[in-house]
């Protein structure tokens, strides 16, 4: 046991001002929370692995068995993969952001007249 | 192979008698912050040229009929686009998450640490922290790199947590990059001495702002029969540095608590070898030359200063590489990251006292267990200034 409280303590803020990325600081504060939920998912998602992986070796588990599961090279890298893919997923509108800085699209209700129209 | 750059789990990592002891979902944590890390600066780091190609240089052209004149221009008009904004923001996040998960796993078994500390420790012998070392103002500003606390808070007096929480999260940063015990710097400075000077054998090495020891511990181990001083202004990475150091069987390092703008406690010529590595832009336009003078003032005729580093900014490198190479300076508490990388190296080194005639440069990249950890690829721009790939500044001082 420890005599600080661990929770609070780890979540202190460090000293310096924090950079104000968005107009107004309540997006900033739901990009922070968001964030943390997805890793928190990628968390549950790592650990069900780890439930299955250890449920097709052995036919059944104990949480011993999770705390002290270590994957192999291969099965670091599918779960590795499992994080990058669910990264690209949670953030596939940033992606599409970038991806529309190399067009020049005209709206689709432009679109939509130009094609009424010819 | 597609995605052949997911770093290798978190349980690879290379313990030590001093490390602390993560959960499986805190393993899984900085898993999934050492991939999204990769993710954010490979996949989506390229929209930040797109938007500055497509829009904001444009935009700035059109304001100001002119170009941008230097990389805070750069980045003022940058920090107006909404793609750099959550960009940076996802960046940011990370950072911040990767300190709550670091300190979490620490400071719950802290207790736990600091008691095998003590015993790794021993009878302290190699062990010097001197109360009376007061923190430089370049370190109190901020906490560097968004760790609370930074390298000399403590959570309970005498404690290792600043250390251990460095050591557990490097990882993340680099995806594993500086290899099983973070320590592909020092490798890399050890193979790149021993290849240059191989029958060079160093009796007395200097290196300046240590923190828990992972570049000089390789070069302590490079020169078994060298004598190693390792210094720091922060008291709790050298407790944990020295246990560690210890726990991996390194014995011929002696972590010393000193601030290296005052070396006076060595005489003129005292070290053979005088080294930094990523330090010089945690300092402070006062402070640098001053710990130059005092190093080159220790430094034995004959003897080598190196002192890794990112490349310098020059008129070489385009204004946006300085402004995303810039991004950790304002955006990962570094504030002096930025004018340290515009300072000519060269004349630093000159006015310390070593000419221009006996300075050179080299090329490093971290030198990892390749089986098990991604090597780092120079040239690679996709993490601008994080990459474990260095440039070396340094001197053999005239005889």
């Amino acid at each position: 046991m420890t005599d600080i409280d661990w929770i609070a303590r780890s979540g202190a803020r460090a000293k310096g001002s924090r950079p104000k990325y968005f107009d107004d600081p309540a997006v900033d504060r739901l990009l922070s929370i968001v964030m943390a939920l997805a890793g928190e998912v990628a968390v549950v998602k790592e650990r069900l692995d780890t439930v299955e992986r250890l449920l097709d070796a052995r036919g059944t588990i104990s949480r011993a068995d999770i705390e002290a599961f270590e994957p192999t090279a291969a099965a670091g890298h599918d779960r590795g993969l499992m994080h990058r893919e669910f990264a690209a997923r949670i953030l596939r509108g940033v992606q599409q952001d970038m991806e529309s800085l190399e067009t020049d699209e005209s709206c689709v209700e432009e679109v939509s007249r130009q094609l009424r129209d010819s | 192979m597609i995605h052949d750059d997911i770093p290798p789990p978190y349980s690879m990592v290379g313990r030590h008698g001093v490390f602390p002891h993560a959960s499986h979902d805190e393993r899984a944590r900085f898993n999934f912050l050492a991939n999204l890390n990769k993710h954010v600066a490979g996949s989506l780091g390229p929209g930040n040229k797109r938007a500055y190609d497509k829009r904001v240089r444009p935009a700035f052209v059109a304001a100001h009929g002119r170009e941008p004149a230097d990389r805070f221009e750069v980045r003022r008009a940058m920090n107006a686009d909404p793609y750099h904004r959550l960009w940076s923001a996802l960046k940011r996040n990370n950072m911040e998450m990767r300190q709550q998960n670091g300190r979490s796993i620490v400071l719950r078994q802290l207790a736990d640490l600091n008691a095998r500390a003590a015993v790794a420790s021993g009878n302290g012998e190699g062990l010097e922290l001197d109360p009376a070392i007061t923190i430089p103002r370049y370190q109190r500003a901020v906490d560097t790199h968004c760790m609370p606390g930074s390298y000399f808070g403590e959570e309970v007096p005498n404690d290792v947590a600043a250390g251990a929480n460095y050591d557990v999260g490097i990882f993340v940063t680099t995806g594993g990059g500086m290899g099983a015990l973070s320590d592909g710097g020092g490798q890399a400075i050890a193979r790149w001495a021993r290849e240059t000077r191989p029958d060079w054998t160093p009796r007395r090495i200097l290196d300046i702002g240590v923190t828990v020891g992972h570049s000089a511990l390789p070069m302590a181990q490079a020169y078994p029969e060298a004598q190693v001083v390792a210094i720091d202004t922060a008291a709790p990475v050298l407790r944990y540095g020295h246990a560690r150091a210890r726990s991996l069987g390194v014995d011929n390092i002696a972590f010393v608590q000193a601030n290296a703008e005052d070396l006076s406690r060595y005489p003129d010529g005292h070290f053979d070898w005088v080294q930094t590595t990523m330090f010089l832009h945690e300092t402070s336009g006062t402070a640098l030359p001053r710990i130059m003078a005092e190093a080159a003032r220790v430094l034995a005729p004959g003897g080598l200063m190196l002192h890794l580093e990112q490349p310098q900014y020059d008129d070489t490198m385009p204004l946006f590489e300085q402004f995303m190479r810039d991004w950790d300076a304002f955006n990962n508490n570094e504030p002096f990251w930025s004018a340290m990388h515009a300072f000519d190296m060269h004349a630093v080194l000159a006015t310390a006292g070593l000419p221009r005639e006996c300075q050179f440069e080299a090329r490093l990249r971290a030198v990892v267990d390749e089986t098990i950890f991604p090597p780092s690829i120079e040239g690679d721009a996709e993490d601008f200034g994080r990459a474990a790939v260095w440039h070396a500044y340094g001197a053999w001082k005239p005889a």
